[in-house]
């Protein structure tokens, strides 16, 4: 406990938001509380500077030119990998490929894994809290090769049925799939068990790290998980970029994505010999611009340190939490016993549409409806939830304003 | 009284609401006391997917007007719901496909009109103008 409150009194909150410029901005007239953080991220200075260098210095493109800014750009661009590589300890650059986003990335592996190694019969293992980026690419894979999707069901606080989830898997088990956090409800899934008991099994796990990336250090190694899919912007880098982390040995043995310029070695109309990794899985232009500033999204996390981010961010949530049970009607959905930073619930008698377009009117930004995971909300039977996520610059301020603003929607709509 | 008529004297009612406050408790409270739609009429082949928030419309044809009933599940979309069915409904088919909804922007709730909502009213709206169109083929 007092190691917990030293590092919070150490973590400059104050101090990081000034890195922030959007948030001394004001909406509907009052100052700017910014709790739509699951969705996407604000962006420090750092990240817009970079922006900017890029066009005004670097503005070339990758892999290709001989001349010099062609070069730099190329560098900068895989100084970004190599960033990410040390930032989730993947064994190689190489593993690091660099995506359109987590969505991009999941389809990628759906498609070349899916290719390579589901066939008839076989089965795919996701979860009931899959964000529809999660779900859809299995089910189109299954559909395509006549495969089945399995699903693991969770309890009503939240979490995984790991019993029924070691039940599943069996040797028609070609890839296990799930989220590392809820993006809806918070969950932190138990994903050492989840990755131990699909490798006895010979299968391998992916992880849709979305809503951990920003929040947990990830270790792949250490992980022992074989895909890993990420964005870039819901971690304070720019939108439009994303990683796909996966072994050398299943990245080997995967067929291209996509065909284009990069990912080519040599084409003639009769054959096309395929580039190496990651180059093999990168055709076609990348976004530069993001990429390259991704850098700079990577660098201030690690300069401040995940630990102490998810230290701050784990005090700040059950600061929140217990700020909202004081409000008379309210049930919070996902109360599991290990939590990130995601805060949804429901104000009795209250459609959260409704919640959500009174807390706008008070300058607090929330996500309200299905947050892209309509059947776990038919399966808590509700038609969404108001969504509260925090970052690494919300302060108990923010979330007093949020407490005192659902409390006045509760008043108006009850 | 016509479409243009309704509209401008809701504008007047509005502009008594000197902030967002009262306005929306004004709103919430007409989506309170509305009962909009027959009970039969709340199934799925009369819901208009708002993603967020369900809009259920009903249309009859009667003596050359059309008659809109419609509701939702949340209560500021149905207090808004009521608006538009005050605004359109129990006019010819003519007035109702030639109409422009200018109130919404005057009293200020454009954007509950905007896509990004997801609330299912821009959708009705497109709805309640799509049958008038149908009508008046048939009719004329």
């Amino acid at each position: 406990m007092m190691e917990k409150t030293a590092v919070l009194e150490q973590f400059d909150v104050y101090g990081i938001r000034k890195d922030f410029p959007i948030l001394t901005r004001t909406v509907n007239g009052k100052p700017l509380v910014y709790l739509d953080n699951g969705a996407t991220t604000q962006k420090p200075l750092q990240v817009i500077d970079a922006i900017r260098h890029y066009y005004t210095e670097l503005n070339s493109n990758v892999h290709r030119g001989v001349h010099h800014l062609s070069q730099l750009a190329t560098d900068a661009f895989e100084v970004t990998r190599h960033q990410l590589k040390g930032f989730i300890n993947a064994a190689h650059d190489h593993e690091i490929i660099i995506t359109k986003g987590t969505t991009d990335s999941i389809n990628l592996v759906a498609s070349s894994f899916g290719s390579s190694f589901v066939k008839t019969g076989d089965e795919i293992i996701i979860s009931a809290m899959e964000h529809h980026s999660n779900i859809v690419p299995w089910q189109l894979l299954c559909e395509d090769r006549g495969a089945v999707l399995r699903v693991v069901p969770i309890n009503a606080a939240g979490e995984l049925d790991m019993d029924a989830y070691r039940a599943l898997l069996t040797d028609r088990t070609k890839l296990v799939a799930i989220t590392y956090v809820s993006n809806s409800l918070g969950t932190v899934n138990p994903v050492r068990e989840i990755i131990e008991a699909a490798h006895a099994n010979g299968t391998p796990v992916l992880l849709d790290a979305a809503q951990a990336i920003q929040h947990i250090a990830i270790d792949v190694q250490a992980l022992d998980v074989d895909f890993l899919a990420f964005s870039g912007h819901k971690m304070y880098g720019p939108t439009g970029v994303g990683v796909l982390y996966g072994k050398e040995k299943w990245l080997d043995a995967m067929p291209p994505y996509q065909g284009g310029g990069e990912m080519i070695k040599e084409v003639t109309f009769e054959k096309t010999t395929y580039n190496e990794l990651p180059f093999k899985f990168e055709a076609g232009t990348p976004n530069i611009e993001a990429g390259i500033s991704l850098a700079a999204a990577i660098g201030y996390i690690q300069d401040i340190g995940m630990d102490r981010i998810a230290a701050y961010e784990h005090g700040l949530l059950e600061y929140a939490t217990a700020r909202l049970l004081e409000i008379p009607g309210i049930r919070l959905i996902g109360t599991a016993a290990n939590k990130s930073s995601v805060l949804s619930f429901l104000v009795d008698g209250a459609h959260p549409y409704d919640v959500g377009v009174i807390l706008d009117k008070l300058g607090v930004a929330v996500r309200t409806g299905h947050h892209c995971t309509q059947p776990l909300m038919d399966w808590y039977g509700i038609p969404g939830t108001v969504r509260a996520s925090i970052a690494m610059y919300n302060t108990r301020e923010d979330i007093d304003t949020l407490a005192a603003g659902v409390q006045k929607a509760a008043s108006m709509l009850v | 009284m016509t479409i243009n008529e309704i509209q401008d004297e809701l504008i007047a009612d509005f502009a008594f609401f000197d902030d967002w406050m009262a306005k929306y408790e004004y709103i919430i409270q007409l989506g309170k006391e509305l009962p909009l739609i027959d009970a039969q009429y709340k199934k799925d082949e009369y819901l208009i997917k708002g993603c967020q928030s369900k809009v259920w419309l009903h249309a009859d044809y009667r003596d050359g007007r059309v008659i809109f009933t419609a509701d939702s599940d949340a209560i500021i979309t149905k207090g808004l719901v009521g608006l538009m069915v005050r605004v359109l409904s129990n006019h010819s088919p003519q007035e109702i496909a030639n109409s422009e909804l200018y109130f919404v922007d005057q009293i200020g709730l454009k954007e509950h009109l905007s896509p990004t909502r997801a609330n299912g009213l821009l959708s009705m709206i497109k709805q309640m103008k799509l049958y008038a169109i149908t009508l008046q083929a048939k009719t004329t």
